[in-house]
């Protein structure tokens, strides 16, 4: 046949019409009902009387914040409280992911080990925690510190300078010499010092094959360079340690009952699951690995850190990644027990100025921007420790 | 390695000396590594650490062990005649005959009081189908048909207001049968839609494919609390004026969303898990899309997911507890309510425990059926 164009059928059969045809249909409808639910929206809040945009943020919030790591009062804006809210939520996630990440990979190895108590008690707990859910674990930890402990005056005090009471934790605090800045300085200049060493003894080890004691070295480093700022500073030992005053303690840095709760809740429930990923993750190592490494004359501990966790890791951190993820949407249940953070503040602003749609969506994009950013971080980690192949 | 001790006995191999004068004839395998003093040696004691590991935890169970049976069992206060909250806090120990007081509050919530019958009806309804479901020999299409019988007749009695049942206002509902409501009702629902959701992201046409990616990472990157949130304060304003949606239904329209895009990722990794040839083999023979979706795609999908499903179901389950938080009368927040009474003052301990092992109880059975399903299931597969 002369002519290369196969005989064309009605357009109705023409899959790539069809196509068009069918994605035409679904986004005409979506978009239709995104205009049914606009214009429901603009009609009512019209009814209502309320007014659309992020205007409300500038306005006063008259309303106070237990806790917050900037300074705020009730006089500064809604764009300010968020802002409060915001941080108390990374503060919560980011100690819960760092804790949760501890207390999981302990239980995980503990379900693992040839001693029998050991794993029996990991795996109850494990199946325990799992199967309960956080909320109810989170009200348990709140009664727990609100009812079981006791008023300031009958504080318990398990270490000097340190009190236990329904009002939180009370622990010393650093003095105000502006020493302990420069010794925080010090320190970050060591962890970035301790970067440039191990990777400076990893080119040599390469080239020459010499090895450098590196973990020695680092710990020096971390150690030396904060004491020599104090050392410097003129040594100051002024701690501003909790004194009971009148009816609650003075002094100190304190931890409020509700994070504290909300933080345990969070690291006992995520535990259990990042328990189970290590422990799957290690499981999933081929013995003959670690009898390989054996063979080779390493020892045990260099047979984990160099044969066993770099294989294992790769099983382990998608499904940590989202457990990441879990720990810090789940930070959102702060709301219940009453720990001030972003869903928690947008919740009053919603309520003292009805702006439902804004406010929901204000807690919705944070979220979302925070998801994203550990998920982009954790794929990033993820690229780096992937098996190279050919 | 030192951790195994061998059990044969090999003169030598373990440190034993009263064994050795007599083992001319036959060599009797040492004292110590046989039997239960064998066993705890091998299993409690048999690295320096293990031993220090080992010693630790009976000393924290020495402590913490007899305290709780006392709080638990010896002097813990039951139901009786006239036990009132002052014998309990009198007494030290649990009060269980708070629960005995509090329990239909807990279970049933507000629902009134003689018409009990009716969620307790509705409990074993969807427990027993949930029962029958999971035996494979019933993965027929009846079972569809029977669910949706059971939806009906559940809805009687919960509502009630004809067969001379009184009929019950849904704000009433309460405790178990709305935490079990709220969860099945959202995950049959949701389930459809996961399916097209998951298809729609595999799919070739773009438009359709950015949409459903979108709507997925949009739910699954918000906490549910927010998506409540919204179901609670936005939905009302969506509508048109004059008509409202009550609070249950919102709710559950807001858990349904929040399922569907959980349910559409366990349903895509089994759509991935189908072997490509499968689709060609389907192309091959001329099925149009919705034919070979129907007929040879999702059977095999869907049956590789289920045991994933069960474990999202699971986590589903325990998240509807937060439906507290929008002001839902469900089992969590009845065991709150239960705590609100001034004459039963500061139980949470028992109340929580209650409503803990009721949990517990749904999601353990729910966990270990699912395990058992994936090696029923993969016993075609092993060698």
């Amino acid at each position: 046949m002369p002519a290369n164009k196969a005989p064309r059928g009605s357009l109705i059969n023409d899959p790539a019409a069809r196509a068009i045809f069918f994605q035409i249909l679904v986004l005409g409808g979506v978009l239709l009902l995104g205009w049914y639910l606009v214009s429901n929206v603009m009609e009512n809040l019209a009814r209502q009387n309320i007014a659309t945009g992020f205007s409300f943020l500038d306005r006063e919030a008259s309303f106070a914040i237990g806790e917050s790591m900037i300074a705020y009062s009730p006089a500064n804006s809604y764009s300010q409280a968020l802002l409060v809210g915001f941080l108390n939520t990374i503060k919560v996630a980011v100690l819960g992911i760092i804790l949760a990440t501890v207390l999981g990979t302990i239980i995980g190895i503990a379900r693992l080990s040839s001693n029998f108590l050991v794993a029996k008690l990991a795996s109850a707990y494990v199946e325990v925690i799992r199967n309960i859910p956080v909320l109810l674990q989170l009200f348990f930890w709140y009664a727990v510190i609100g009812e079981s402990l006791p008023g300031p005056r009958e504080a318990l005090n398990p270490l000097p300078g340190v009190f236990l009471s329904n009002r939180g934790m009370r622990v010393p605090a650093l003095g105000d010499d502006p020493i302990w800045v420069w010794v925080g300085v010090a320190f970050l200049v060591a962890v970035v010092a301790v970067w440039f060493v191990a990777r400076w003894a990893r080119k040599r080890q390469e080239a020459t094959g010499q090895q450098f004691h590196t973990v020695l070295a680092s710990i020096g480093i971390l150690v030396a360079l904060p004491l020599l700022a104090w050392l410097l500073g003129g040594a100051p030992t002024a701690l501003d340690i909790p004194a009971l005053q009148g009816f609650n303690f003075r002094g100190g840095t304190s931890v409020s009952p509700e994070f504290a709760a909300l933080l345990l809740g969070l690291v006992v429930y995520t535990a259990s699951f990042i328990a189970e990923i290590v422990r799957s993750g290690i499981r999933s190592v081929n013995w003959g690995q670690t009898e390989a490494a054996s063979a080779l004359g390493l020892h045990r501990g260099t047979v984990l850190r160099l044969v066993v966790l770099p294989q294992a890791l790769r099983i382990i951190v998608p499904p940590t990644t989202s457990q990441y993820l879990n720990l810090t949407k789940n930070s959102s249940l702060a709301v219940a027990i009453g720990y001030p953070d972003l869903v928690s503040v947008a919740n009053t602003t919603l309520n003292q100025t009805g702006q439902a749609i804004e406010a929901v969506s204000i807690m919705m994009a944070v979220y979302l921007t925070i998801s994203l950013g550990i998920s982009l971080f954790m794929n990033w980690y993820n690229k780096r420790i992937a098996l190279v192949e050919r | 390695m030192a951790d195994h001790i061998s059990v044969q006995g090999h003169p030598g191999s373990v440190t034993s000396t009263d064994d050795r004068e007599t083992a001319s004839a036959v060599v009797k395998p040492p004292a110590l590594a046989l039997g239960p003093l064998g066993w705890v040696r091998a299993n409690l004691f048999n690295t320096w650490f293990n031993s220090i590991l080992t010693i630790l935890i009976l000393w924290l169970a020495y402590k913490i062990i007899p305290p709780l049976v006392n709080w638990l069992i010896i002097n813990s206060v039951g139901p009786g005649e006239g036990v009132t909250a002052q014998a309990c806090r009198a007494s030290g120990g649990a009060c269980w005959a708070f629960i005995h007081e509090k329990y239909r509050l807990i279970l049933f919530g507000l629902y009134p009081y003689e018409e009990q019958w009716r969620p307790i009806a509705s409990i074993l309804i969807i427990v027993g189908l949930l029962g029958v479901s999971s035996n494979r020999n019933f993965w027929k299409p009846w079972l569809l048909a029977v669910w949706a019988a059971a939806a009906v007749v559940i809805g009687v009695l919960m509502w009630g207001g004809v067969l001379g049942l009184p009929f019950v206002r849904n704000t009433l509902w309460g405790g178990l049968p709305l935490t079990l409501i709220l969860s099945v009702v959202g995950l049959v629902v949701a389930f459809p839609l996961s399916i097209l959701l998951a298809l729609g992201r595999r799919s070739d046409l773009p438009i359709v494919k950015s949409l459903c990616v979108t709507y997925i990472e949009l739910i699954r990157g918000v906490p549910l609390i927010t998506v409540l949130f919204m179901a609670s304060v936005m939905f009302p304003l969506f509508l048109p004026t004059g008509v409202t949606i009550d609070k249950l239904l919102r709710a559950q329209i807001g858990l349904i969303l929040f399922a569907s895009a959980y349910l559409a990722e366990v349903i895509r990794g089994g759509l991935q898990a189908i072997p490509k040839g499968q689709y060609e083999a389907a192309d091959s023979l001329g099925l149009t899309y919705w034919q070979k979706t129907r007929k040879i795609i999702l059977p095999q999908a869907l049956s590789i997911t289920i045991p994933p499903l069960v474990n999202t179901f699971i986590g589903f389950f325990k998240d509807t507890s937060l439906v507290i938080i929008i002001g839902l009368f469900d089992l969590m927040s009845a065991s709150k309510a239960a705590l609100t009474d001034p004459a039963w003052r500061g139980f949470y301990k028992e109340s929580y425990l209650f409503v803990a092992v009721v949990y517990f109880a749904f999601c353990f059975f729910m966990s270990k059926y699912s395990q058992w399903l994936e090696n029923e299931l993969h016993r075609g597969h092993k060698r």
